[in-house]
């Protein structure tokens, strides 16, 4: 049987990441409604802990370097992969991995690629892709008509239990040595998270704040609550981009995810990137102006109050 | 007075050897080594006038070294009260070699005007400050919290970054019919210019309403630029952005130039002031009013169905009156509402102290709180409730959040703080109001 | 070492976006267009690189609606050279594959080693342009940068490879990046210097033709995703909603 869908195991080091297994749960619904076989590919050393028994066949490109990642490596690896096994549809992530790889592939193969996908289905001879655009102020529904297809699939979107079902697949080993000793660049180290300090992750309370803040000096206002009600200040992507936090206080897909008992966002829009790291929270209470800020989609408590009338009131009730 | 950094190099003639010979015995003092050895005259500086030079090179900026230290700007400015800034200080700081251009102090300044007001030597900041300022933000240098007000107003024509094609969203609970010019383009009397504070912010947006019904109660013949408004700028220009009020001016004077108005009439003392004296020295000419101005000019045929007892203390905005000389106009209307009994504060007038919202201090209260005891809201808010008052009655629509805010944060939440437009509509209604 | 930054314009998220009328596309004509937030921060990379070292950096852009507006910018903030492309519909959606190739046809003719772009850009339904640009012009590239480090003609770059793990690795020149975040938030240029700019410096117009199509997503419909509600919303004064939400803390036990 020819192979169908094609996942790509994204996994760089340690355990492989969740969004695997959301692809490799969609991945066999896609393969059995175009009655071919799910793949997965992994590259550097197996994962020993991952399960990929959904799968019907598990390659394992050999000769890569697992002690650092490469994106024109990692490209060359896949792309040797799929040249010969030709999928019908490649399945990736719209992270880092993902993002190095789908649009140069699917440029190389000259297929369409859909990037920010939370849904795809087949139907007929079709995938129709629902994908979030505009920082997910809007949906595109968009159907996918030549193959192979390219899907990246934003972490998060898709139930990941069903990937990890027990099975076992044939595992085939693919030499990519030529193709890698051609690519155009190596990994030299991969630097693990800076742990030093601050661990948003094992906290109760979070006092969590985004770009609605204005300014690092503006900060002391949010810091001086998370002082008074004793919980780690945390931050959204631009407040870390921007200078006025440290790396360790990011949540997020590129910073911590994090499962506090409340989080409590003040300014943050909650674009897909950071609903990603905080939406597991047990309660989330979201202070945004903007009342049709995605935040309030995942939030449980919501409230349009400008941060700066309703911080100081909140660390005059918990301070005083 | 030394003039455009050409200062006298210092000449320091000390003599190695002084002998000193009383003309009448004769005799001889040796005082080589003494504190008096130096027996000739020189000027009495030990500085370098590079600091003066580069500042007085730029135009606005010669005045700074025309101080000569007598201080009397040390007890009107009402940032020297609470912080490390004050005119007299800056002048000491860059003759000892501060880098003005690089200093925190210089975004301290409000532009409020008091120290010019007293200073004989005219050393006029208003100028220094906003020239200076220029520099360092063509340079990159500029805090944070600024620089992201510049980037919005560029963008959207407003301070707040709110969407420009909201502007007129306030008109919506005026309860009265706001005529908006590219609708209805025929000639008008009145062009009500709400600008930023006014069309954006919940207080404002409320006195924008209460205006909105005056002037209709009133029969004034007025519309307003809706979308096609944008800020005129003034306070984005004296925090140093220039080249910004400049375009925003062109695109203002492009809007303005569609259609027929007798004169504008805004609540914004600040925008008041660029239509007034800047907007003239680029060839611009209209005939601009504060809104209390216009007000005050009909105050005969406002009609007070009810009273509004409460007693009321005024806070004079920098702009309305030490600026441009206004400070009858707003005590004319709060002395026509009945019931109102009107107090003044130690700090009124000429001398009123500044609510810290002018010259770019509106978007650096976190900028500021790093180097100030208290805000000047804060201090003034206090003046304010000393009085007695009820109602802090304010007549620029920085004030009202900003006020409103330093009621809360220093325990005078009884401190009503209202817009003199608020409290006409009200006593002109009839609403049943009380404290 | 020449940069070539290559920035685009962007419907302007701070605005409700409407969707045209067949409801494929948000109305143009409609909304405001500003430059690309990440493709600033490449800029910001570039111009920093040029600090260092003797780098000229030209900008490179399709034209878009008010694109002049941030290639002036852009010249004001110190970039050597603005480069215009035109030759497609400047209101319409170009899509990312698109994009590339007309970028790509304009690098055909240029001397570059590296170019600097931004990850991502909202509306990249098509996949991210450093990818698709890299692979259009066959050489090394990267996405999700946080890092770069030129060194004589070795580049370096980091990545961030989701949990906070960073992955480094060297590159061939020339190589195109996907930049994530420059090393300093992106610098002030005042309005008086991108005046001075639009009087004294001229932004370069190519014209681009492309034959070429590729294979796309054919989006059916654009729609504001259905509100969940799952939010219940606070209301009252300020104070009103810190007491309901201390109330919540103390009721879990964390205040």
């Amino acid at each position: 049987m020819a192979i169908a869908v094609l996942v790509v195991g994204e996994r760089v080091a340690g355990e492989s990441p969740d969004v695997t297994f959301e692809l490799l749960g969609r991945g066999r619904e896609l393969a059995d409604a175009l009655s071919g076989e799910l793949a997965v590919v992994v590259v550097n050393d197996l994962d020993e802990g991952a399960q990929f028994g959904i799968a019907d066949v598990l390659y394992v490109v050999d000769g890569m370097d697992s002690a650092s990642y490469s994106a024109p490596q990692w490209e060359a690896a896949i792309g040797a992969v799929i040249q010969r096994v030709s999928p019908q549809v490649v399945l990736v992530s719209t992270g880092t991995v993902g993002i190095d790889l789908a649009g140069a592939l699917a440029t190389k193969f000259n297929a369409p690629l859909a990037s920010y996908v939370i849904d795809v289905t087949a139907q007929g001879d079709k995938l129709v892709v629902t994908s979030q655009l505009y920082g997910g102020k809007l949906l595109s529904e968009g159907e996918i008509d030549a193959f192979p297809a390219f899907v990246s699939v934003l972490p998060g979107s898709l139930p990941v239990e069903k990937g990890r079902a027990q099975g076992s697949p044939r595992v085939e080993h693919i030499d990519a040595g030529d193709q890698l000793r051609l690519s155009k660049g190596r990994g030299t180290e991969l630097r693990e998270p800076d742990t030093s300090g601050v661990d948003i992750t094992s906290a109760a309370l979070l006092v969590s704040v985004g770009r609605g803040i204005g300014s690092k000096e503006n900060l002391e206002l949010v810091a001086e609550l998370a002082e008074a009600m004793k919980a780690p200040l945390s931050a959204s992507r631009p407040v870390i981009d921007q200078g006025w936090l440290p790396k360790p206080h990011q949540v997020g897909k590129s910073g911590k995810k994090v499962k506090p008992t409340v989080y409590l966002a003040f300014g943050i829009s909650g674009a897909p990137e950071h609903l990603e790291g905080m939406r597991s929270a047990e309660t989330i209470i979201a202070c945004n102006t903007d009342p049709s800020a995605p935040i309030f989609e995942v939030a449980h408590y919501g409230t349009t109050l400008d941060l700066f009338d309703l911080v100081p009131e909140l660390t005059d009730i918990v301070g005083g | 007075m030394p003039v455009g950094g050409n200062k006298q190099a210092p000449v320091i003639t000390e003599l190695e050897e002084a002998i000193v010979v009383s003309p009448l015995s004769g005799r001889e003092w040796d005082v080589s080594g003494a504190t008096s050895r130096m027996l000739e005259s020189r000027v009495l500086t030990d500085y370098g006038s590079a600091g003066f030079a580069r500042i007085a090179a730029l135009e606005g900026g010669e005045s700074l070294e025309y101080c000569y230290g007598c201080g009397k700007c040390v007890p009107v400015c009402p940032v020297d009260l609470v912080s490390e800034y004050g005119p007299r200080k800056i002048h000491r700081r860059v003759q000892t070699g501060l880098d003005l251009f690089r200093s925190d102090e210089l975004w301290m300044c409000t532009t409020c005007g008091n120290c010019l007001r007293v200073c004989p030597k005219q050393v006029n900041m208003i100028e220094v400050m906003p020239a200076v300022r220029e520099v360092a933000m063509a340079d990159g240098t500029i805090p944070e919290e600024l620089q992201q007000v510049m980037e919005k107003t560029f963008r959207y024509g407003n301070a707040l970054g709110e969407n420009p094609r909201r502007r007129h969203a306030w008109t919506k609970g005026a309860d009265v019919e706001v005529r908006v010019l590219a609708n209805d383009p025929r000639p008008v009397d009145v062009l009500f210019y709400v600008e930023d504070y006014w069309s954006y912010h919940p207080r404002g947006q409320q006195a924008a309403q209460a205006f909105a019904r005056i002037l209709t109660s009133l029969d004034v013949d007025f519309a307003i630029l809706g979308s096609e408004e944008k800020t005129l700028g003034d306070s984005q220009r004296l925090a140093g952005e220039k080249g910004l009020f400049e375009s925003l001016m062109e695109q203002v004077v492009e809007v303005l130039s569609k259609y027929q108005f007798n004169r504008i009439v805004t609540p914004d003392p600040h925008g008041f002031n660029a239509l007034r004296k800047i907007y003239p020295k680029y060839g611009h000419d209209y005939e601009a009013m504060h809104y209390s101005q216009l007000l005050a000019s009909m105050i005969d045929r406002i009609e007070f169905q009810g009273t509004l007892d409460a007693k009321v203390t005024f806070h004079d905005p920098c702009y309305l009156g030490r600026h441009n000389g206004e400070y009858e106009a707003p005590r004319k209307l709060l002395e026509a509402i009945p019931g109102v009994e009107l107090l003044e504060m130690g700090r009124c007038r000429e001398n009123s102290y500044c609510c810290g919202g002018g010259g770019g201090g509106m978007w650096l209260d976190g900028f500021n709180s790093n180097h100030a005891s208290e805000r000047l809201s804060e201090r003034r808010v206090r003046e304010a409730a000393e009085t007695g008052a009820d109602i802090l009655a304010v007549a620029c629509p920085y004030e009202v959040s900003r006020f409103e805010d330093a009621a809360k944060s220093t325990g005078n939440e009884h401190l009503r703080v209202m817009d003199i437009a608020e409290m006409l509509d009200i006593a002109m209604r009839a609403q049943d109001w009380r404290i | 070492m020449h940069i070539v930054v290559a920035m685009r314009q962007l419907a302007d998220l701070v605005e409700e976006l409407e969707v045209n009328g067949d409801g494929t596309d948000i109305d143009r004509d409609f909304v405001k267009f500003v430059s690309n937030e990440w493709d600033e921060a490449a800029l910001e990379e570039a111009l920093t690189i040029k600090d260092e070292s003797a780098a000229s950096v030209t900008v490179v852009a399709l034209d878009e609606p008010d694109v002049d507006q941030t290639l002036y910018a852009a010249l004001a903030k110190g970039a050597d050279r603005a480069v215009k492309l035109t030759g497609h519909d400047p209101s319409a959606w170009v899509r990312t594959r698109e994009r590339a190739q007309r970028i790509a046809s304009f690098l055909a003719h240029e001397e570059f080693d590296l170019v600097l772009t931004g990850v991502q850009a909202a509306d990249d339904l098509d996949g991210q342009l450093a990818g698709i640009l890299g692979s259009t012009l066959d050489i090394p590239h990267a996405a999700v940068v946080v890092g770069v480090e030129l060194t004589g003609s070795s580049l370096r770059v980091a990545q961030e490879l989701g949990g906070g793990l960073v992955g480094v690795s060297e590159l061939e020149l020339p190589a195109v990046l996907g930049v994530q975040a420059a090393r300093q938030a992106p610098r002030y240029a005042s309005i008086t210097r991108i005046r001075q700019a639009m009087q004294t410096q001229k932004i370069e117009e190519q014209e681009v033709s492309l034959e070429v199509t590729t294979p796309q997503v054919t989006v059916r419909r654009l729609y504001p995703p259905e509100k969940q509600g799952g939010a219940t919303m606070l209301t009252g004064s300020a104070k009103d909603v810190a007491t309901e939400i201390v109330n919540i803390l103390r009721s879990k036990g964390l205040v």
